[in-house]
């Protein structure tokens, strides 16, 4: 703490822009350009420009790469197919999420594990620290990449010019070696919009190329960290350090679906999360909606509409762009989290019926 | 650097006031809009409510957050523009003009207001 934050190397592109920033785990990042609401939805509509240079990037290369994986992670890395990737977590030894993670299998023995800029330096430290015993290398290289990500319907008419890969034959949650505007890249088909894209990992000293050339490619918006959550939001998809803690497991988060309980080798966290796969959490996560705009922020109390007792928390929750009224998630004792029920939150002070819905708020239409 | 008109006073919480025949007509700054991001809600003051300088009389609510809106002045609430209400990306657009938030009767000139030279040395600071 006390440093100054990082800067990507399209920094001095944003500023021409006119971006606003924030300070972002330890990264100065565009929090907007032009709008939120216009950025939001140029996404939803048509293609936004994102930099997300401040994700961290570990490099695993080795005969046992992903037998590392497998112990350090929840997943089933060496199941993987080459060219695909798969969303994963790490956890602690007692279950309790460490991180969400994209695991990109990019060669035979070569896999990237993408980290939330918050956790990266932590994931990387974990990865070598779990990797000790087995035969391959483990290496931080976060500052190897830039990360550009080109989201939205209107995302691979843009992108199919620039580069000689055939956007129609990369499927969801694949990655390709490429090149975009003539620079090397690997170019990925993941995102964390609600809406089809790629992430485009470059070398710095490419960045600006690459963006410039995306920029001027056709109508796409560059888009800002602040229109980044509200898309992820609509889409129900989980933000580490709101819905993702270290005091949840996968299971209590609603995502025991990425703990691969019978892959055959062990993994850190594996006597924790059997009992918790067993169990049934108190709580649950469910979306809330308002008739209104004026709607839930993350912590307010979610009570009960007859009594005021409390029943549960809110951990994200922002007035939706695309649908008109306020959306929220919520952690909400387990009885209570049934989609339909009327339940109540204290906004401030006023208590406003909310209802429960199921996630995603907002799904594309394919 | 955003726009800080000469004419207006202000106060510490990013409030405009502007004192004409004894009406105060508020709003906030183009820097308190592009701080807060689009605004998509304002709660607002009632017509005859009673409001007091430095305390809170509504909110102003955007995608990425949600803020007090502190009344700058002390007095009854005369009128309050409905039209933001309905459309408060108008306090983004146009946050000095359509974009104003509410008026107040006041008794003479409120004290406690900085000039325009004043706010910009605020916003500086605190940058």
């Amino acid at each position: 703490m006390g440093t100054d934050p990082r800067r990507t190397p399209l920094h001095d592109v944003h500023e021409r822009l006119g971006a606003k920033f924030t300070d972002f785990a330890g990264w100065q990042m565009p929090l907007r350009y032009t709008g939120d609401v216009a950025e939001h939805n140029a996404v939803r509509t048509g293609a936004g420009l994102f930099d997300l240079t401040h994700m961290g990037e570990i490099v695993l290369s080795g005969p046992q790469a992903g037998q590392a994986l497998d112990y350090a992670l929840v997943g089933n890395a060496s199941a993987i197919g080459v060219g695909r990737a798969r969303y994963t977590m790490i956890c602690g030894d007692d279950g309790g999420i460490l991180d969400d993670l994209i695991v990109y299998r990019t060669g035979e023995q070569d896999y990237m594990v993408v980290a939330n800029a918050s956790n990266a330096a932590l994931v990387a430290g974990e990865l070598l620290d779990r990797a000790e015993d087995f035969e391959t290398e483990v290496r931080d290289a976060s500052t190897e990449y830039a990360l550009i990500a080109v989201q939205g319907p209107r995302a691979v008419s843009l992108l199919a010019p620039l580069t000689p890969t055939d956007l129609s034959t990369v499927k969801y949650y694949a990655s390709y070696p490429t090149t975009v505007a003539g620079r090397p890249a690997l170019l990925a088909r993941t995102g964390y919009t609600g809406e089809d894209g790629f992430e485009l990992f470059v070398a710095p000293a490419d960045a600006e190329a690459v963006w410039s050339a995306v920029a001027d490619s056709g109508e796409i918006l560059p888009c800002g960290l602040s229109c980044r959550d509200t898309l992820r939001l609509e889409a129900g998809m989980p933000l580490y350090g709101n819905e993702l803690t270290t005091e949840l497991t996968p299971y209590a988060a609603g995502l025991g679906r990425v703990v691969k309980l019978d892959k055959p080798s062990d993994f850190v966290g594996r006597a924790a999360l059997a009992k918790a796969s067993a169990e049934t959490p108190a709580r649950k996560l469910v979306g809330l909606v308002t008739d209104g705009r004026r709607g839930p922020r993350h912590g307010y109390p979610v009570v009960d509409p007859a009594d005021g007792a409390r029943i549960g928390e809110v951990t994200s929750g922002a007035p939706s762009p695309t649908l008109g009224h306020a959306i929220a998630m919520a952690y909400v004792d387990a009885d209570r989290a049934v989609p339909g029920s009327a339940l109540a939150v204290d906004i401030r002070g006023t208590i406003t019926p909310v209802d429960v819905v199921e996630l995603p708020f907002y799904r594309r239409s394919s | 650097m955003s726009t800080i008109p000469d004419h207006l006073r202000y106060s510490a919480e990013h409030e405009w006031v502007a004192v004409s025949d004894g009406v105060a007509r508020i709003g906030i700054t183009e820097y308190a809009a592009e701080q807060l991001g689009d605004i998509v809600y304002a709660e607002l003051p009632n017509e005859g409510d009673a409001v007091t300088a430095g305390e809170p009389c509504g909110e102003l609510e955007s995608t990425k957050s949600v803020s007090d809106l502190f009344s700058p002045v002390s007095g009854e609430v005369v009128a309050v523009n409905d039209a933001v209400k309905e459309s408060p990306e108008t306090v983004n657009s146009d946050p000095y003009g359509d974009g104003w938030l509410f008026s107040v009767r006041v008794d003479g000139d409120p004290d406690d207001l900085l000039d325009s030279d004043a706010y910009a040395a605020l916003i500086k600071e605190g940058e």
